[in-house]
């Protein structure tokens, strides 16, 4: 293991050699671009030894890696926004074939307005689709995340792909260390890809997506249903595994700080939790106790973790960068879902903010915070939801 | 006069029972039927009556789902296991000896049963 001093982009191009990925196929958008180019570059010196497709729309790109999957090629992409949007119908394909591509998508607002700064409605449109969804805070947690999600999509148990998002700009263009691992380092983790169950082979054909009548469609759908959920389970060894062997631990599905005593805990997805730490510590020397759980892993949803969580805070400051337009923070929604059963009900107040790039620093997640605060004081859960500095 | 129907069941195809002898994934062998009984759209059964039929095989031309066949004694067959009961056959037929009867009341029922039977 060697630290290295990379952006996001660049690390997550550095994974796919480190996981001997064999196609990458891919079409350049803003800010996902430097990913492929610097897979294409790699490529062209040798040090990427798989095959670069060079496609003609994100559609493709997602097809491309689907044939190359089904033939037991371990596949990778990497997107943004609207190309996320083209490959839309992959994306459903991929998760219904059970094929485990990894997919990077570097968050970014989907237009128009035309903004290329980060929002997460992209990934959140893509909830439903089947794809495991992991949001990371740092260029070392997209690194290695990226390393660990083919081992959890290839597993047996799971077989369903993954879509590792990390934020535009905030992460893609920003220069950070993380703790590279060369592929004979990653070999001892994860071993090369062999399908489990179906496989595109000319020596011994199979017809595959045909027709499937009432009597078993749900069957398929409910077998996708397990395989996702199967997810977190299984992460969390996978987790462990890679902990021993490397060092390395983000958290599991949700990275907790000081929330065994807190009375109101901040949720939020991407690299905003990394920064609600600070913002937490400022405010645990003014006397709150705030916590901070950073979501890493939104689908599978973890209703475990959440509901111990739950069980302990008065309330809970759920923070989306992204909406559900006519419903609403989508995670604070699923929070709100989570805990419904349960005897003791926090709070959940949904905060919707930081849409197009605009900044969340430390003043405004603890704004956020003391706000829910202010909301447990008066018992008064106030509005569905409040979007953060908006402007009349 | 009497109306008949061959049920001809086809052992390269297996009808899952459930999850447990499900795969992960909608995926099949090249074999007759790959996808599953097709037959069980059908909600007309073609009938012939073999004391009528001259055994031009004219159904046999036009059958566009190729379930008939032509029997060992020269009379075209069904596979009702795939027959979409589209009505082509009846309608082509010179001699008006294929009658579509409504699945519920054709002899034998709608479900393939296996066996053949003339
Ligand atoms: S009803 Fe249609 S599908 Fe069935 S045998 Fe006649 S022509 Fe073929
Ligand atoms: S078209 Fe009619 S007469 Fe000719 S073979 Fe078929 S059933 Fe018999």
């Amino acid at each position: 293991m060697k630290t290295e001093l990379m952006s996001a982009n660049y690390a997550a191009s550095r994974a796919v050699v480190s996981a001997r990925v064999e196609v990458v196929a891919a079409y350049p958008i803003t800010p996902a671009t430097t990913v492929p180019e610097q897979i294409a570059l790699l490529n062209e010196q040798g040090i990427y030894k798989g095959q670069f497709i060079r496609v003609e729309s994100e559609h493709s790109a997602m097809f491309a890696c689907i044939g190359a999957s089904s033939t037991g090629a371990r596949a990778f992409t990497a997107t943004s926004s609207n190309g996320l949007l083209l490959m839309d119908e992959g994306l459903h394909w991929a998760a219904a074939a059970r094929l485990p591509i990894v997919l990077n998508n570097v968050n970014r607002s989907v237009s128009p307005s035309w903004n290329i700064h980060v929002t997460h409605d992209d990934s959140y449109s893509k909830r439903d689709t089947g794809w495991i969804q992991f949001y990371v805070a740092s260029v070392d947690e997209l690194y290695h995340t990226i390393i660990q999600s083919f081992k959890l999509a290839e597993d047996e148990r799971v077989l369903m792909p993954v879509m590792v998002n990390s934020d535009g700009f905030v992460l893609s263009h920003t220069v950070s260390p993380y703790d590279h691992l060369e592929p004979e380092e990653v070999d001892k983790f994860l071993p090369p890809y062999t399908p489990p169950h179906w496989v595109m082979d000319p020596e011994n054909p199979v017809s595959h997506g045909n027709i499937v009548f009432p009597e078993h469609y749900s069957e398929f759908r409910n077998m996708m249903h397990e395989g996702t959920k199967n997810a977190l389970p299984v992460y969390t060894e996978i987790e462990k595994e890679y902990k021993k062997l490397f060092g390395k631990y983000f958290g599991g599905p949700i990275d907790c700080y000081k929330c065994d005593d807190a009375d109101v805990v901040f949720t939020s997805q991407g690299s905003m939790g990394a920064e609600a730490k600070d913002a937490i510590d400022e405010l645990r020397e003014e006397g709150y106790k705030a916590g901070n759980a950073r979501m890493r892993m939104i689908r599978p949803f973890p209703v475990d973790k959440i509901r111990e969580l739950g069980s302990k805070v008065k309330a809970f400051a759920s923070f989306d960068r992204g909406v559900s337009y006519g419903f609403g923070g989508p995670v604070a929604n699923d929070i709100r879902s989570t805990m419904y059963h349960m005897k003791h009900r926090p709070m959940i107040k949904s905060y919707i903010g930081g849409l197009g790039g605009r900044d969340m620093a430390i003043p405004d997640i603890k704004a956020v915070i003391l706000d829910t605060f202010k909301a447990v004081e008066s018992g008064e859960l106030g509005p569905e939801e409040t979007w953060n500095d908006l402007k009349d | 006069m009497h109306w008949t129907c061959f049920h001809l069941v086809n052992e390269v195809n297996t009808e899952p029972t459930g999850k447990k002898d499900m795969p992960k994934t909608s995926y099949s062998k090249p074999s007759i039927g790959s996808t599953g009984k097709t037959g069980s759209w059908r909600t007309f059964d073609p009938m012939v009556n073999y004391d009528e039929c001259n055994k031009c095989r004219t159904c046999w031309l036009h059958c566009p789902e190729a379930v008939i066949s032509i029997g060992e004694d020269d009379f075209p067959v069904w596979d009702f296991d795939y027959c979409k009961g589209c009505g082509i056959c009846a309608e082509v037929c010179p001699k008006k000896c294929i009658e579509m009867v409504r699945t519920s009341d054709a002899v034998g029922g709608s479900l393939p049963v296996g066996g053949s039977e003339g």
